[in-house]
């Protein structure tokens, strides 16, 4: 077991777990976004950089800082470290460097974007980015790219968070799609033309951070904030059958795989329930799902950041202090 | 002429050969290694030279030797990185141009230091003719039994192979070079774990620059503590500059590091001055990712003091005032150039290599190169040079591999030193896209 301090807040994890997991386990606002990072996915985060912290003492054995900002999802924890996030200034305006980073090609198409409402990067401009942009130049474009009757992708929404090739590495037989190009010109794509067609493929969307895979079942049909979510489950031969129904009165608008507040899936589902199985009597309802994960759109903040988290200067190290609370 | 530790035999005629590059001593420190010494020795020889990597970091190569893992029943490997594609340097090239055999002798010792029986030469995409004289030169050592299984009766087994790059200077990166190595696409890993401990084909892995890698011959023939003379302080050794730009005799020199940069830059013996008697106007003294110095600070300190070609001199300042010695690609610059001009060029190249796994750099890099091409090209506004340098710190420090800083460092120092001659371009837009349009100072007249 190693001891860790985060943000003030001491907590006691298993040896060899990264510094991000071991802050979920504390939980609430201090913990560090991800937007590549995926639980479920191996050799996935690292990328992005949203996630960064200060370690300001390395272990207990060694208590020397690390020089630079380090990744939290993908740095393993040491006994006796110290880390700060939101106690830390330069944390928090390399975050928000990061994010303006992501944004500047970006569309910020949000309000014809059917991810809206459940974007990870939404959410994280609200929380950490500026209200203007600097970037002036042209934004990168691609054109649409025809993955096959369920996904489409939109090339110009993607941050190259690697989790929808990962996925289709670790859970479906084989990969057809990849990451081609490099630099700002690299893009999600299949090379050749082709279907990504596979049991597991429409997992997929729900890994997706943004809106660039989406589901072709339900693209343009409503907005997330007007449906609502039910836990439902059937007898799937290929998967656990666990979903969550989007419903607007008696219709099923999308399924999708059951998600945690980090918008982690908890079981992958199948193509067969995902896009096929869109009636009330396809399923068992269990009841409504608790949705614990804060968004700009459900929670009605527009005009401010969800988690207004103040920048103090000048913080002595690994202070303990009273944290903002959500 | 000082001492000569690679470049001694280069001009000799046939010394790409076994047979005259052996006539010359060569393939001594073969059989000296294998035949009287252990792999630690050799190792503590190293350490003792006090060696630093010649790729650009210029950590200690002894220490990084030391830090291998020597888990039981796994393979390790040492992999020569010849990945050389950093703007302004050459001299890799050149050396194994020249003498493909020192560097297949220092593969051979050095793996068997590491305790490696495979190693790899991962070389730039772009250099398939040295490639083949390379394999040419492999395949000659082979034949004389210095390469391949139970070497010189020794009972040492050692595989060396060629790889070549496809042209992506990320490659240089160790971690994305041994992605490449494996057949993947060229992305730097996550560190840790570093490449000692999990490298190529997940087993331990060494990683050195060509330079490094052939010096270690002269270490095990003369011993450690004979480099160690060599140089000054904690600068051994002799290195190779790759000299471009405004000189009178650009090229490789080889040189004892501690020279002065003003005698390195003036001297016949080297440089040979600026070209036609103009101004210099500054110098890239390590490649293009390092901080560009103007003339006033490449010559003295900010100290005073006089600048030494050596790690130690080169970065005193810090980034403030300093810059680094980094491969040791000396580009030098005279009145006429534009630093504008030529800091988009370099923001450019970043754009192109960044390889787009993390999102600081990959879309940084673009935005720095997307503003500077507009200063360059007369439509900057007054506060781009500030959003210049908020973008640079922004990269710098937050991505997975050197790359960012290395994009970040030459924007950042380009305007710390030159903010005037940025403003003047932004300012005067008209004149400053005329062709060879050149501020200078206060005073400034343009030459058409």
């Amino acid at each position: 077991m190693a001891k860790i301090t985060f943000d003030g807040i001491e907590v006691e994890v298993e040896d060899g777990t990264t510094i991000l997991q071991a802050a979920r386990k504390i939980g609430g606002s201090v913990v560090p976004p991800a937007m590549c990072y995926y639980t479920p996915l191996k050799g996935s985060g690292g990328k992005c950089r949203v996630c960064l912290v200060k370690v300001t003492q390395g272990s207990a054995k060694d208590p020397r800082p690390m020089p630079k900002l380090v990744a939290s999802c993908i740095t393993p924890v040491q006994d006796g470290m110290v880390v700060e996030n939101t106690t830390n200034e330069d944390v928090l305006n390399a975050r928000k460097g990061i994010v303006e980073m992501l944004l500047i090609n970006h569309p910020l198409d949000c309000p014809i974007c059917d991810q809206a409402g459940e974007c990870d990067l939404q959410d994280l401009s609200y929380e950490h980015g500026v209200s203007a942009t600097r970037y002036e130049e042209e934004r990168r474009k691609f054109n649409k790219i025809d993955l096959g009757p369920y996904i489409q992708l939109h090339m110009t929404r993607c941050i190259l968070c690697y989790r929808c090739v990962y996925t289709a590495d670790q859970i479906t037989a084989n990969r057809v799609h990849g990451v081609l190009g490099r630099g700002d010109a690299a893009e999600i794509g299949t090379y050749i033309e082709n279907v990504i067609d596979n049991d597991f493929s429409g997992n997929v969307i729900d890994v997706c951070p943004v809106g660039a895979l989406t589901d072709k079942t339900w693209r343009f049909k409503n907005r997330v904030w007007f449906t609502k979510p039910m836990d439902a489950h059937r007898d799937c031969p290929t998967c656990s059958g666990k979903v969550t129904l989007w419903t607007r009165g008696e219709e099923v608008l999308r399924v999708t795989a059951r998600k945690d507040q980090y918008n982690e899936v908890e079981e992958f589902i199948c193509n067969t329930c995902r896009f096929d199985k869109k009636e009330t009597k396809d399923w068992t309802i269990e009841g409504p799902r608790h949705i614990e994960r804060n968004s700009v759109i459900s929670a009605n903040h527009y005009e401010l950041p969800v988690l207004n988290v103040p920048i103090v200067p000048n913080l002595p190290s690994s202070t303990k202090k009273n944290l903002p609370q959500e | 002429m000082g001492i000569k530790i690679l470049t001694e035999h280069i001009n000799v005629p046939g010394i790409e050969t076994l047979e005259v590059y052996r006539k010359h001593g060569g393939y001594r420190s073969v059989e000296k290694a294998l035949k009287t010494m252990s792999p630690d020795e050799v190792v503590e020889e190293v350490k003792t030279s006090g060696l630093r990597g010649r790729g650009g970091a210029g950590f200690p190569t002894g220490m990084k030797w030391s830090f291998l893992a020597k888990p039981e029943g796994v393979p390790r490997y040492l992999v020569c990185n010849a990945d050389e594609s950093e703007p302004g340097t050459f001299k890799d090239r050149y050396f194994m141009e020249k003498t493909p055999h020192s560097l297949i002798e220092g593969m051979i010792t050095s793996s068997y230091a590491l305790g490696a029986n495979t190693s790899y030469i991962y070389i730039r995409g772009e250099l398939m003719f040295v490639l083949r004289i390379l394999e040419k030169a492999i395949a000659e050592a082979y034949a004389a039994g210095l390469l391949g299984k139970n070497i010189l009766g020794s009972g040492y087994d050692l595989d060396l192979h060629v790889a070549p790059g496809g042209g992506a200077y990320i490659c240089g990166e160790e971690t994305a070079l041994l992605e490449s190595l494996e057949g993947k696409r060229g992305n730097p890993r996550n560190k840790p774990p570093f490449p000692a401990v999990k490298g190529l084909f997940a087993s331990p892995t060494v990683v050195n620059n060509v330079e490094s890698i052939a010096s270690v011959p002269w270490i095990v023939n003369n011993g450690g503590a004979e480099y160690a003379k060599i140089g000054i302080g904690r600068s051994t050794g002799t290195k190779l500059f790759s000299c471009s730009g405004n000189i009178n005799k650009p090229g490789v020199y080889e040189i004892e590091l501690g020279v002065p940069v003003e005698e390195f830059i003036y001297s016949d013996e080297y440089c040979g001055g600026i070209w036609k008697g103009k101004q210099l106007k500054a110098v890239v003294p390590g490649g293009s990712s390092v901080p560009i110095l103007p003339a006033n600070l490449i010559t003295k300190t900010a100290a005073g003091e006089d600048r030494l070609m050596t790690y130690e001199s080169l970065s005193d300042g810090g980034f403030v005032s300093g810059s680094m010695l980094g491969s040791g690609a000396f580009i030098v610059f005279d009145e006429d150039q534009c630093i504008v001009r030529n800091t988009w060029n370099y923001a450019r190249f970043y754009h192109h290599e960044s390889c787009g796994q993390c999102s600081p750099c990959r879309e940084g890099t673009g935005w720095m190169e997307k503003v500077l091409h507009r200063i360059e090209h007369g439509h900057g506004h007054q506060q781009d040079i500030d959003l210049l340098v908020s973008v640079a710190k922004q990269i710098e420090g937050n991505t997975i591999c050197p790359l960012g800083d290395a994009a970040a460092w030459p924007v950042a120092s380009a305007i710390r030193h030159f903010r005037d001659e940025f403003e003047w371009h932004i300012k005067h837009p008209k004149e400053a896209i005329l062709p060879g349009a050149v501020y200078r100072g206060q005073l400034a007249t343009i030459e058409a």
